[in-house]
């Protein structure tokens, strides 16, 4: 059975709709009530609350902390200053993706990772030699997602420390009530967002003073429905869903490289030795087979496909993910990849998707034809290959206060 | 007189399972079971009224699906029950190890012991699924011939090959360490804690007289990994009805086939003519004839005790005396008046319902295996329980319960001889039953009825040489096309128009089907019917 989280107290109360999911072994809300949109909504135009306690969290310190994750990840930890979070992710020898995350440099010798999978035996395995220590601090702290438009405005009522201080990617020790947290200006929704963390003994606490603090900005419990349509618009990707842990899977086809994942950005690769940069330094030097994308599925050709039964189009419920053939434009009998989630972008009011297509059709702008089932028939409407990033607003980066000051 | 197209020896699942696809192909059967029930050691009895057994085997992971298919078992009443959880008590003060269906559950479960065995869980079960792929190209075709030059022989050697190839480097390395390592050396290159290692090794041991950390037991752990439930590799599970419940769908199988069936019917010798395997003699002088006999009975008994010594050649005589049985485990079946409590984890839980593993540590099960190497039973043997009364209500009265003990080791050469053993079987059950209650402090207090089952009974009752459970040790020398004797894998013997069909051949002990289902391929193909 999964555990409750230390939320699980108020997150049950408020979860009326009495549906939850497994996250990583504890109970996650998936909606609060039986329609997500409210959860959704508040997300983008006030501030959603969702209970992140299932990421795996760790603690890296010592002298050599930043050279061994350097080591790990594809990205040169040594250039991530304190205070700063990067997201990136880290691969095996061959240069494919273990797992995505966050790496949030707390002070000189004190990092904190975050992962959707268990990573404390991948992290093991490189300490060697370093003088680090990596504890698995999953099930001793705890943390709230608090995302949207309002959430700034919201700590600030929490909190003494200057919210203008905090850009988008930092990192900072505060206090919230009488307690120590960490606040990172971070988030799965691509919006203006904090995630807070603490110890799990102040969970409660916690949550009760955003709630309260959050009232009068509209705040709302949000849960994972809410959460999968927000990053899919934001281009996020989701292991599990997009991409599989390349030391769980059973056939070389499953893995992917950064590269192939969206993910090039995050890989710095002249620099001493990581997992997988020799892999890597071929594959940019010779071109992927694979990339990920975002596709915009044409909404003219669906209604047309709708009318011919009668029927205006539908918008499915919440965001799917299962794995959807998407066609050449020229041939469509040739299978040019697969689209592995989507969902109706409700904000930007178009139909998106995040898929992994053969090279060269992945290029922005190229056509394609992607696979519906419409009345138990399958049909094929055009589709355009766009940045998997569709939703970017200003507000994400914002700093109002420091421009002004 | 009807003379039918082949006898079988013996109503085992592998008996009924060859019955049933002969039967499928057009040829006319006749099992005959020395026993009032069918089933041989997969058999589900009413010992004590109201409580119905699985004697011997107990649960069920390796039959093979396409059997399953094939001869409609589903159809017939084959019902298995996945089990969730594996657990192992502990009498160090902790709550124990339980292993489950649920992965995070397991992993916080073995992070109580070591955080990365709890992670390295995954990478060595997709590590195991890998390898099962090879071993289904193994285990559902006949062993090939290496020595012959026949083409049938070579395509089968190049297939192996190929799936070999296929494995991958990784995993063809790691399949010649699997082949070669022992149980606990090969589970230690993933894991460190004893406490894991200490339950999972043991499956390498199960029916053969070796410890845990003898060479070649990491291939009897394959052996009990690769089997799958509804596609699910490595899961285990119980039959409907126990055991015996496998066997009466083979057999209703073979029955809808137009097999024939007579239980209470011994076959006392094979009857010949010029070389040739003609008919059987019953054990009340009856005989019946047949163009072929095939034995389920193990290769001794069949070779030795009913077509003799004096018809058999000298070296297929030496081959069949090497073949080691020894017998190396016992059972111990309790009606229980109600549930055991463990002192570790008290109360009723997902953890008494599937596999419980006495198994604390690897010293343990190596000095269990001590004791036995100098020919007695094991002071503080390796248990294995499982209550089936908590999945399949229908086995005991409401309230009551079933508890299945696999007890290992129980050599079948106790150092004052074999013959000993029926005086000393109470005293192993005692050994068992103390053992048990150290984990489960209210269990003597449940026990309604016992039944002890000694290597030595599982001969007598089972007809099982030397008690072992396998018909014949599930290691590397005795596996393949050296399985029984080498030069005569392939379900064939010496004598014509008699074969094989039990654990006894290629590929090997358990409740798999294998035996039954290849001989028959093989004999329709051969055109000997």
């Amino acid at each position: 059975m999964p555990l409750p989280s230390p939320f699980f107290e108020r997150t049950s109360a408020l979860c009326k709709s009495m549906s939850y999911k497994e996250w990583s072994g504890y109970y996650a809300v998936k909606a609060y009530e039986t329609v997500y949109v409210p959860e959704y909504f508040a997300f983008r135009h006030s501030a959603g609350l969702l209970d992140v306690t299932p990421l795996f969290k760790y603690a890296v310190t010592g002298k050599d902390a930043a050279s061994f994750l350097a080591r790990v990840m594809v990205r040169n930890i040594h250039k991530l200053k304190v205070g700063r979070v990067s997201y990136l992710c880290w691969c095996d020898d061959e240069g494919k993706v273990i797992d995505d995350g966050t790496v949030m440099h707390i002070s000189e010798e004190e990092f904190f990772v975050t992962s959707a999978d268990p990573s404390y035996l991948w992290l093991k395995r490189f300490t060697r030699g370093y003088d680090v220590e990596v504890v698995d601090v999953t099930d001793t702290i705890c943390g709230l997602a608090l995302q949207g438009p309002m959430s700034r405005e919201i700590l600030r009522k929490c909190t003494d420390y200057d919210m203008d201080q905090l850009k988008f990617f930092g990192i900072t020790e505060a206090k919230i009530g009488n307690f120590d947290v960490r606040i990172s200006r971070t988030g799965y929704t691509g919006d203006l967002g904090y995630e807070i963390w603490t110890e799990n003994k102040n969970a409660l606490k916690l949550w009760d003073i955003i709630m309260d603090a959050g009232k009068d900005y509209d705040i709302l419990p949000a849960g994972l429905d809410a959460l999968d349509i927000t990053r899919i618009e934001a281009g996020l990707i989701l292991k599990g869903a997009d991409y599989y842990n390349a030391s769980h899977v059973l056939i070389e086809d499953r893995k992917v490289s950064p590269y192939e994942l969206g993910l090039g950005w995050t890989v710095n690769l002249d620099r001493e030795p990581f997992n997988g940069q020799a892999a890597l330094m071929k594959e940019k030097e010779e071109g992927s087979t694979w990339g990920t994308v975002g596709l915009d599925i044409s909404w003219p050709e669906l209604e047309t496909v709708y009318a011919k039964y009668g029927l205006p189009p539908e918008v499915l419920g919440e965001a799917w993910r299962t794995s959807i053939p998407v066609y050449a434009n020229d041939d469509h009998y040739k299978q040019i990849g697969y689209a592995t989630s989507g969902t109706w972008s409700p904000t930007l009011k178009k139909n998106i998707a995040i898929a992994i297509l053969k090279t060269p059709h992945n290029e922005i702008g190229s056509q394609l034809q992607f696979e519906i089932t419409v009345e138990h028939t399958r049909h094929l409407v055009s589709a355009e290959v766009c940045k998997t990033q569709f939703f970017n607003p200003e507000r994400k980066r914002s700093n109002p206060g420091l421009e002004e000051k | 007189m009807t003379k039918y197209d082949a006898i079988i020896v013996g109503g085992g699942h592998n008996g009924l399972v060859c019955a049933a696809y002969l039967a499928k192909a057009g040829k006319s059967v006749l099992v005959l079971e020395k026993r009032h029930v069918l089933g041989g050691a997969a058999v589900s009895e009413e010992l004590y009224p109201g409580f119905t057994f699985s004697v011997a085997s107990y649960v069920v992971s390796l039959f093979r699906p396409h059997i399953i298919r094939e001869l409609e078992l589903a159809k017939h009443g084959y019902e298995v029950i996945p089990m969730d959880c594996t657990f192992t008590p502990s009498l160090n003060g902790d709550p124990g190890l339980a292993r489950w269906a649920d992965a995070s559950l397991t992993r916080r479960e073995v992070s109580r012991f070591s955080r990365k065995d709890a992670e390295v869980y995954g990478e060595f079960a997709i590590a195991m699924t890998a390898i099962s792929k090879f071993t289904k190209d193994v285990i559902d075709y006949p062993a090939p011939d290496i020595t012959s030059y026949h083409p049938r022989e070579l395509k089968n050697l190049m297939r192996l090959g190929e799936a070999v190839k296929k494995l991958g480097p990784e995993m063809m390395h790691l399949n010649t360490k699997l082949l070669t390592m022992s149980a606990v050396d090969f589970l230690s290159m993933w894991f460190e804690s004893e406490r894991l290692l200490a339950p999972m090794s043991v499956s390498g041991i199960i029916g053969t007289f070796q410890g845990v950390r003898s060479p070649g037991t990491a291939y009897v752990l394959l052996h009990h990994y690769m089997g799958e439930l509804d596609g699910a590799y490595r899961s285990w599970g119980f039959s409907k009805g126990g055991t015996g419940g496998i066997s009466m769908a083979c057999a209703r199988a073979a029955e809808s086939f137009g097999a024939e069936i007579r239980t209470e019917a011994g076959v006392e010798s094979i009857k010949m003519k010029n070389g040739r395997a003609i008919g059987v003699v019953l054990e009340n002088g009856d005989e019946i004839e047949a163009k072929i006999v095939v034995s389920n009975a193990d290769p001794n008994r069949t070779m030795l005790g009913m077509v003799g010594e004096r018809n058999l050649p000298e070296d297929y005589v030496i081959g069949l005396k090497r073949f080691k049985y020894r017998g190396s485990s016992g059972k111990v079946n309790l009606a229980l008046d109600g549930l055991p409590d463990f002192a570790c984890r008290p109360g009723f839980g997902g953890h008494l319902k599937g596999d419980i593993t006495i198994a604390p540590s690897i010293n343990y099960l190596e000095k269990a295996y001590d004791d036995a190497k100098y020919g007695n039973f094991s002071e503080h043997p390796f248990i294995d329980c499982v209550i089936p009364t908590l999945t399949d209500p229908s086995l005991a009265p409401p309230g009551k319960h079933i508890m299945s003990c696999f007890v290992q080791y129980a050599p079948y050469h106790l150092k004052e001889g074999a013959d000993t053993w029926p005086g000393r079987r109470e005293e192993f059950g005692d050994t068992v039953v103390n053992t048990l209650a150290e984990y489960m402090p209210n269990l003597k207090d449940l026990i309604l009825y016992r039944q002890v089952l000694t290597p030595w009974d599982l001969e007598k009752t089972f007809g099982l040489t030397e008690g072992n459970i396998f018909q014949g040790e599930l290691s590397l020398e005795q596996l393949l096309f050296q399985r029984p004797v080498a030069g005569w894998s392939s379900y064939q013997t010496p004598i014509k128009d008699l074969w094989l069909c039990g654990s006894g051949t290629h590929p090997g002990g358990g409740i798999i089907g294998s035996g039954g289902e290849l001989s028959a391929r093989t004999i329709l193909r051969s055109r000997a019917i």
